[in-house]
């Protein structure tokens, strides 16, 4: 079933258009990985899915209805998101870092969590194997671990779709593989994750249906073995890719500067 | 932590109630006494408890606000503006002939330098912008101060306007306590209850705004706040540097760091620290009394250096 779904998206940055007259939907119980090469327009899908831009043509609904007409609060509690390169500005407690995930429901940091709260925090921080390090403050975290739990935050709001922007990109193999696992964990508890993602080897394996976006525009839409096919990726990315086939999944791998 | 930060403002307070040069006033038992507990102890006691609290519960939510533990009142400009305003009162002639067109003048100050940092706000471009606006009304402010204090013809004028930027609360009597303290509670009001907003800014713009944080409205009603707090304290006061950005350090790491929780209890501490230093500057054994922007400036300064130097870099840089 489609939850979430961008309807002839239209975005424009001054005079360039971003994307254009995006049509795409996404499905409960999903991994959805977004690709395409830097500049492409992911970052700019990613954010009007989580209804923090206006479309310029267009809308993005949610069970059928328009993102803008939702109030604040409300898409909060649906919608997840874990921006880009997510920073922390203050040496917080890595469970108040998670515990702002809860700011939707009416948490307030200011006061003790109500108990629905605090299990939220406790099963987010479960989740990625962050209960180690959830009583030290971010500063004293490795990159990875202040990573996990960033995606503990965005756990924690236990909305119904989860947007995560390259969550992997500066991650090394290990919280990489950890942080694709937990993706498709969600989803198979039902979350419909949309994902955008630089490593196509991570797309092949973990995503069940992958997004190829080129020049503001989809440029195929399916399943990994399909959306991943070198004729399709050599066009988008102007690289020659090859494949080889692991465990029965297909793996792009950038081979050649020229297509 | 609040409940003894209240009991040590309350006792600062009292003291600074029967500090001066007429100790414990009330025990003279006649009403010269009683005349300066009212006329005297009680609105500069009153005001140092206020503006301390404003200019600490300002800072909080500044630094909060603009993620920048180094933010304070003085960066964005509304103090600057509010004590250019006051000195064009002082240089027209009105402060003279008409007591409250100071504080007046001083509020409208802030109001203008709100509005123009409004405009950087609903531009909605950001920390990066609003901080530089701010840079900008103070570096306009100061230069049109120094034009007017250069243009003053009466050489009176001119000393009167540079103690009163030094900052001071003394001989200030119960109408600017009047005419100050609603804007200040008005304002203090606007920001403390926008603690889980301000939490929610830990994570920046983007991941704020995914968990339902409006931050144009957030921002519209910070700066606000913070406008008529810094606008109403300086107009009456002067300029009382560093308690904005002492207050909230000395008590963030009892708070876990949440800038939300960090609010009140800087709120406490603002206060504390001008009552305190307004109380010290009475004792200290100067020629003259010393004011009380030059002692938080004098004490602040190298705090503010210090803390620099043990601030752990990685939320420093941040």
């Amino acid at each position: 079933m489609s939850r979430l779904a961008a309807r002839a998206l239209v975005c424009r940055r001054g005079p360039r258009t971003v994307l254009e007259s995006i049509d795409v939907s996404f499905a409960a119980d999903q991994v959805t990985a977004i690709i395409g090469p830097n500049g492409s327009g992911k970052t700019t899908l990613l954010r009007h899915l989580a209804g923090l831009d206006r479309a310029a043509g267009g809308d993005v609904a949610l069970d059928g209805a328009p993102l803008g007409q939702l109030a604040a609060g409300v898409r909060a509690r649906r919608i997840a998101y874990l921006p880009q390169g997510a920073s922390v500005y203050w040496p917080l407690l890595g469970r108040d870092l998670v515990a702002l995930g809860r700011l939707p429901h009416g948490a307030d940091l200011g006061r003790p969590l109500s108990a629905l709260d605090a299990d939220a925090v406790e099963r987010a921080l479960r989740r990625v194997d962050g209960l180690a390090f959830a009583d030290r403050t971010v500063d004293a975290l490795s990159q990875g671990e202040r990573a996990r739990l960033l995606l503990a935050r965005t756990l924690a709001t236990e909305a119904e779709i989860l947007v995560a922007d390259e969550p992997v990109a500066s991650l090394d193999p290990a919280y990489a593989l950890d942080t694709m696992s937990v993706l498709r964990a969600e989803a198979r508890c039902g979350a419909c994750v949309v994902v955008s993602l630089h490593d196509l080897g991570l797309a092949a394996r973990f995503a069940d249906r992958v997004i190829v976006l080129a020049g503001g525009r989809v440029a195929a839409d399916g399943p990994p073995d399909e959306a991943l096919r070198p004729a399709i990726i050599d066009a988008a990315y102007g690289v020659g890719f090859r494949t080889v086939v692991l465990e029965g999944v297909t793996q792009p791998v950038a081979w050649s500067r020229r297509p | 932590m609040n409940r003894w930060l209240l009991v040590l403002v309350l006792a600062l307070y009292v003291v600074s109630l029967a500090v001066g040069p007429a100790l414990w006033p009330w025990r003279l038992g006649n009403e010269v006494g009683w005349a300066i507990v009212w006329e005297l102890r009680v609105p500069r006691a009153t005001l140092g408890l206020l503006i301390g609290g404003a200019l600490g519960l300002s800072g909080a939510v500044l630094q909060g606000w603009l993620r920048n533990p180094l933010a304070e009142p003085g960066v964005i400009g509304v103090s600057a503006c509010a004590s250019f305003a006051a000195v064009c009162a002082f240089y027209s002639g009105l402060a003279a002939a008409f007591t409250l067109a100071l504080p007046l003048a001083g509020i409208a100050g802030a109001a203008i330098a709100v509005a123009l940092l409004m405009t950087a706000v609903r531009a909605g471009t950001g920390t990066v912008s609003l901080l530089l606006m701010g840079v900008a009304i103070n570096a306009i402010a100061a230069a049109l101060i120094a034009l007017v204090l250069a243009s003053s013809p009466n050489p009176f004028a001119y000393q009167e306007i540079s103690l009163w930027l030094a900052g001071s609360i003394t001989d200030r009597d119960l109408r600017y306590l009047a005419i100050s303290t609603p804007f200040m509670v008005a304002g203090a009001l606007l920001v403390l209850g926008a603690g889980r907003g301000v939490d929610a800014l830990s994570l920046g713009d983007n991941a704020a705004r995914s968990l339902g944080v409006e931050t144009g409205r957030l921002g519209l009603r910070l700066t606000l706040g913070v406008g008529l707090m810094v606008g109403a304290a300086t107009s009456v006061a002067g300029v009382i540097g560093f308690v904005g950005l002492i207050a909230p350090h000395l008590v963030r790491a009892k708070v876990g760091y949440k800038p939300g929780a960090t609010m009140v209890p800087a709120m406490l501490v603002g206060a504390a620290l001008v009552l305190a230093a307004d109380i010290l500057v009475r004792l200290m054994p100067t020629a003259f009394e010393l004011q009380l922007g030059v002692f938080t400036s004098l004490v602040g300064a190298p705090f503010l250096v210090y803390v620099v130097r043990r601030a752990r870099s990685a939320w420093l840089a941040a």
